[in-house]
């Protein structure tokens, strides 16, 4: 038994390599939303189209959503773009846009440019219905259920494998709500 | 001649000032209250910046802690208390948002840890210490005597 003391620093060792092996998995960037579960906070928009024009988040309830928040100045935005239109097309579910601390001909602009897949733009200027949505790096994404509940957000850029592993499998599950 | 030294003094002194006039931008807030920028500041110390992750919502020039900053001060100025602003970051960033994170269950390992390790350490080192002071004297090797100089041990 004595002999085999000389073993522990080994064990040691690899305790520690785990330890760092789950380390190097967490993205520390990553904040949990204390949001998920929670109603998404109340907002009266108006359009990015259409500055007379103002959305109300009640009028959004009974139906599940999505919305993404983006910006023109926001270069991963532009890389996620196309995933969203292409989201979009599919008219799994309405997708609204949250245009984030922009101008209006600026947002204009990058939606004339790429395509504008948004039922319609909320234009949030100023970003305080961002900081009541807990946005801290754009783009970021969420779902909403037919109660006005935030159900899921995602943080940074929407790949087609994440719209297959979490916003699909999600959608399923607030779109069989209904029928269930 | 004096009036070149005079000059170059002149040059020199304004050469100083320089600086200030990079600054003015920054503090322009301060000039309107004082009392009230340094309460901000105060908060915004106790916040992180959820963007940088290792400044404070005070020291960083993110723009979001920009917002954030505004934020603390127009609810100051509606007279909300510390522990209102506090609890109105929380709710939409989560506990990440505090400098101080809140004693939890979640949270004990982190508290308690640094304690928990010293006090194993200590515990270790005193069994070692004990174990070693009843070993028989010829369990250890000898002191080896320093050739170099002699009377001393090799150290």
């Amino acid at each position: 038994m004595k002999s085999l003391k000389f073993l522990i620093p080994l064990a040691l060792f690899f305790v520690l390599v785990g330890f760092l092996a789950v380390g190097l998995k967490l993205d520390p960037r990553e904040v949990p939303s204390p949001l998920i579960g929670k109603p998404a906070p109340a907002f009266a928009l108006t359009r990015l189209d259409a500055p007379a024009q103002t959305i109300k988040r009640d009028d959004l309830l009974g139906k599940v959503w999505m919305l993404n928040v983006w910006a023109s100045w926001c270069a991963p935005c532009r890389e996620e773009h196309p995933v969203i239109v292409a989201f979009a097309k599919r008219k799994l579910v309405p997708v609204y846009g949250l245009n984030y601390k922009d101008t209006r001909p600026a947002g204009l602009g990058f939606l004339s440019q790429l395509g504008n897949p948004y039922e319609a733009s909320l234009f949030d200027g100023d970003g305080r219905v961002g900081i009541d949505y807990g946005v801290y790096g754009v783009p970021e994404t969420f779902l909403i259920d037919r109660q006005g509940v935030i159900r899921l957000k995602h943080i940074g850029m929407l790949t087609p494998e994440a719209i297959r592993d979490r916003i699909e499998p999600k959608l399923k599950e607030l779109i069989g709500e209904l029928n269930g | 001649m004096a009036e070149r030294r005079w000059l170059r003094r002149l040059a020199a002194l304004l050469l100083c000032a320089a600086p200030l006039l990079g600054m003015a931008k920054d503090a322009a807030p301060a000039v309107d209250d004082p009392v009230l920028e340094a309460r901000v500041l105060r908060v915004a110390a106790e916040l992180r910046c959820l963007v940088c992750q290792n400044q404070t919502i005070a020291d960083s020039h993110a723009d979001l802690a920009q917002d954030l900053r505004r934020q603390v001060r127009e609810m100051i100025q509606r007279g909300d208390t510390d522990a209102q602003i506090i609890d109105y970051m929380t709710a939409r960033y989560g506990d990440f948002v505090l400098y101080r994170p809140p004693l939890r269950a979640s949270t004990a390992l982190l508290w308690f840890g640094p304690g928990l390790l010293l006090i194993g350490g200590v515990a270790g080192l005193v069994v070692v210490l004990r174990r070693r002071s009843k070993m028989a004297p010829d369990r250890f090797d000898p002191d080896e005597l320093d050739e170099e100089t002699p009377g001393t041990l090799k150290g």
